[in-house]
C-alpha cells in the first residue's frame, strides 16, 4: 500500500514522513470518502473494461450463439471467426495495407519532421517564424475544410485511391504535430555540441544525422508513438481519398462492417476483426504506457 | 541544408495549406466536383445553407455536442483525477486512494483504440436484441428494455452517442489532469488541511483554480473533437443522421454532399461554416476563462 502511494504521488511525498506515520488511524470521513471513491472508480473501470472483454469473448462465439444470448460463454476456444475475418472479410489484406501505409508514413514523417524542426530551432533566418506559425495553423484547422480540395489535388497528380497518395497525405497531416513537438526538443539541446561537431569538420548532414539526431532520441520516440497511434487510427483521410477496395486500410474495413451491421453480417467475424485491429495498439500501449502517460504529463507541466 | 527545410515544407504546403486556401475559393463557387466548369457565385452557397433545414439541424446537433461532451468529460475526468491523487486518508502524506495506478491504466486505454472501433463496439453493445446493455438491463429485471433501440429512438440516440464519445475521451483527460494536479505543491494541500478545509472546499478553492489553464486547453481540444464527431457518428449511424436526423453532424452532411452527391462547392461552404463555428467556440472558451480569472483577481 505504501509502495503504491509512492508511485502515485512522488511529487507530493517530499515532506519526509516515515512510512509508519502513514498508518495512523483512519477517521470516519476517510473511510466514507475512501469507500465512495472506490465505488466510483470500480464502476468506471467496469464501464471501460466490460465492453472490451465482452467483445473479446464474443469473438470466439458463432453468430448463432451471439444472437441467442449476449452473455453465453463460447462453447470452445474456436478461431474460426478469426480465419473468416482474416480471409473472407479481407481483414488480412487491410491489415497489410495499413502496415505498409502507417510504417512508411511514420518513417518519412519522423525524418522530414526532425529535419524541419532542427532547421527551425537551430538556425535564425528570415521567415523561420512564419513557417512555425504556418505549422501551428495546420495543427489547429479542421481537416474537414481541406478534404474536398485535397481530393482534387490528389486527383490532379494521379495519386487518388493509391497507397503512395495516402502515405503522402498521412505524412503531410502528421507533420505539424511532429515539427511542433520536436522543435521545442531541439531547442533544449546545447549549442556547444553543435559547435564542437563543426570544429571537428563534420558537414551539416553529418552533424544532423550522427550528432544531433541521436541526442533527440527520447523526444523522437515519444512523438513516434503518438504518430503511430494517430495514423493507425486515421479514418477521414482514407475514407475520402482511398475508395479503391483493394487498397482499404483497417479502419475502412471496420466502417464496412458498421455499414453492413443489421443486415446479414457475420457477427463472429466482426468481433474477431475488432480484436485484430485493437491488438497492435494494445501491444504498443502495454510496452509504451509509461512514455505515453509521461508525455501527456510533460505537455501540461510547462 | 536548405533541402532539410524545402522537402517537408513542400509536402506540407501542397497537401495541407494549399487545400485550405483553395477551400475558401471553392466555397464561393457552384463547382460540381466532376464537371470541369466552375462559376463564381459569391455567397450564394452560404445563403442556401442558412435555408437548408437538414444542415441547420446538423449545426444544432454539433452545438449540443460542443456543449455537453467537453463539459461532462471534464467533470468526470476531474473527479477521477482528484480521487486518484488527493482523496486518500486525511492523515499522513497527501495521496490518492489505493490501487490508483491500476484504475488509471484501465481508463486510459480507450484513448488508444481507433474511434471507428469504439463506435463499432458500442453499436454492438447498444444492439436491441443481442446487445450487452439490454442483456444486462433485462437480466436485472428491467423488462421494458427488451429490444429497446437505444440508437433508434429520437429521445436516446443523441445521449447514447454522447456517452460513447465521452467514454473514448475520459481516460486521456484523466491522465492530463492527474499530471496537472500533481504539479500543485503538496505544501498548499497540507496548509489548507491544517486550516480545517473540507475536501470539497479544497477541490473547489485550491485544485480547480490551480489547473484552470489545463481545463481551458482540454475544453478547446474536446470541443474541436466533439464538433467534428465524424468517426463516431459514422460507426454508430452508417446511413448518416440517426432517427429524424437527431444525430446528423456537419462533417457527415459535408461528406455526403461532397462524395455522394458530388456538390463540391456547396460541401466546401459547409467546411467553412464548421471552421467558423470551431474558431467561435475557441474564442468563447477563452473569453469565459478570462472572465472568471478577472473576477477572482479582483476579489483577492
Amino acid at each position: 500500500m505504501t509502495s503504491t502511494s509512492q508511485i502515485i504521488a512522488p511529487g507530493l511525498n517530499k515532506q519526509g514522513l516515515s512510512r509508519n506515520q502513514n498508518k495512523q488511524k483512519l477517521t470516519k470521513g476517510d473511510v466514507a470518502v475512501g469507500t465512495a471513491s472506490h465505488i466510483l472508480l470500480i464502476v468506471w473501470t467496469l464501464i471501460v473494461a466490460v465492453p472490451l472483454l465482452w467483445v473479446f469473448m464474443s469473438s470466439f462465439k458463432t453468430t448463432k450463439q451471439i444472437l441467442d444470448s449476449p452473455f453465453g460463454l463460447p462453447s470452445k476456444l474456436d478461431f474460426t471467426n478469426y480465419v473468416n475475418a482474416w480471409n473472407g472479410s479481407g481483414i488480412g489484406s487491410y491489415f497489410a495495407n495499413t502496415l505498409i501505409v502507417v510504417v512508411s508514413a511514420l518513417i518519412i514523417v519522423m525524418i522530414l519532421g526532425a529535419m524541419c524542426a532542427y532547421v527551425l530551432a537551430r538556425f535564425k533566418f528570415f521567415g523561420a517564424r512564419a513557417i512555425y506559425y504556418l505549422m501551428l495553423a495546420g495543427l489547429t484547422f479542421p481537416p474537414f475544410l481541406a478534404i474536398v480540395p485535397l481530393f482534387k489535388v490528389l486527383q490532379t497528380i494521379g495519386l487518388l485511391n493509391s497507397l503512395p497518395g495516402l502515405i503522402l497525405t498521412y505524412v503531410a497531416f502528421a507533420l505539424p504535430f511532429t515539427v511542433f513537438f520536436l522543435y521545442s526538443f531541439f531547442q533544449t539541446l546545447p549549442d556547444e555540441i553543435y559547435e564542437a561537431a563543426q570544429v571537428d569538420g563534420a558537414s551539416e548532414w553529418r552533424t544532423f544525422f550522427q550528432v544531433m539526431l541521436p541526442m533527440a532520441t527520447p523526444g523522437m520516440a515519444a512523438v513516434a508513438i503518438f504518430n503511430f497511434l494517430g495514423l493507425w487510427n486515421q479514418f477521414l483521410l482514407p475514407v475520402a481519398l482511398n475508395s479503391n477496395q483493394s487498397n482499404y486500410v483497417l479502419t475502412q474495413g471496420m466502417a464496412q462492417f458498421a455499414s453492413q451491421a443489421g443486415y446479414s453480417v457475420d457477427f463472429g467475424a466482426l468481433y474477431a476483426a475488432v480484436v485484430i485491429t485493437v491488438i497492435p495498439v494494445l501491444i504498443i500501449y502495454v510496452f509504451f504506457q509509461r512514455q505515453l502517460q509521461g508525455s501527456v504529463s510533460q505537455g501540461t507541466s510547462k | 541544408m536548405a533541402v532539410f527545410l524545402i522537402l517537408p515544407l513542400a509536402i506540407f504546403l501542397l497537401f495541407v495549406i494549399w487545400p485550405f486556401v483553395q477551400a475558401i475559393y471553392y466555397s464561393l463557387t457552384d463547382w460540381g466536383g466532376f464537371s470541369p466548369t466552375m462559376n463564381f457565385i459569391g455567397f450564394d452557397n452560404f445563403v442556401k445553407l442558412a435555408n437548408d433545414d437538414t444542415f441547420m439541424q446538423a449545426v444544432f446537433n454539433c452545438i449540443l455536442l460542443g456543449i455537453f461532451v467537453p463539459l461532462i468529460t471534464i467533470v468526470v475526468a476531474l473527479i477521477i483525477a482528484s480521487v486518484v491523487t488527493v482523496a486518500g486518508p486525511s492523515k499522513g502524506t497527501i495521496r490518492g486512494v489505493k490501487g490508483s495506478g491500476f484504475y488509471r491504466t484501465v481508463s486510459f486505454f480507450p484513448y488508444c483504440i481507433p474511434a471507428i472501433v469504439i463506435g463499432l463496439i458500442w453499436s454492438q453493445v447498444y444492439d436491441p436484441s443481442a446487445g450487452l446493455l439490454n442483456g444486462f438491463l433485462t437480466s436485472i429485471g428491467l423488462h421494458k428494455f427488451t429490444n429497446f433501440a437505444w440508437l433508434g429512438e429520437v429521445a436516446t440516440a443523441m445521449p447514447a452517442s454522447m456517452f460513447v464519445i465521452i467514454w473514448g475521451f475520459i481516460g486521456f483527460y484523466t491522465v492530463l489532469f492527474v499530471a496537472a494536479i500533481k504539479s500543485i505543491p503538496a505544501e498548499i494541500y497540507e496548509a489548507v488541511r491544517l486550516d480545517g478545509a473540507t475536501r470539497f472546499r479544497t477541490a473547489w478553492s485550491i485544485t480547480l483554480p490551480s489547473i484552470r489553464d489545463n481545463i481551458q486547453t482540454a475544453y478547446i481540444y474536446l470541443g474541436i473533437a466533439a464538433l467534428d464527431s465524424f468517426v463516431y457518428m459514422s460507426a454508430l449511424f452508417p446511413n448518416a443522421g440517426g432517427p429524424a436526423n437527431t444525430t446528423l453532424v456537419i462533417s457527415q452532411d459535408l461528406f455526403n454532399t461532397a462524395f455522394r452527391k458530388g456538390q463540391f462547392g456547396y460541401a466546401t461552404a459547409m467546411g467553412v461554416v464548421l471552421a467558423a463555428i470551431t474558431l467561435l467556440f475557441a474564442a468563447i472558451v477563452f473569453g469565459i476563462v478570462r472572465l472568471t480569472k478577472g473576477r477572482e483577481e479582483g476579489r483577492s
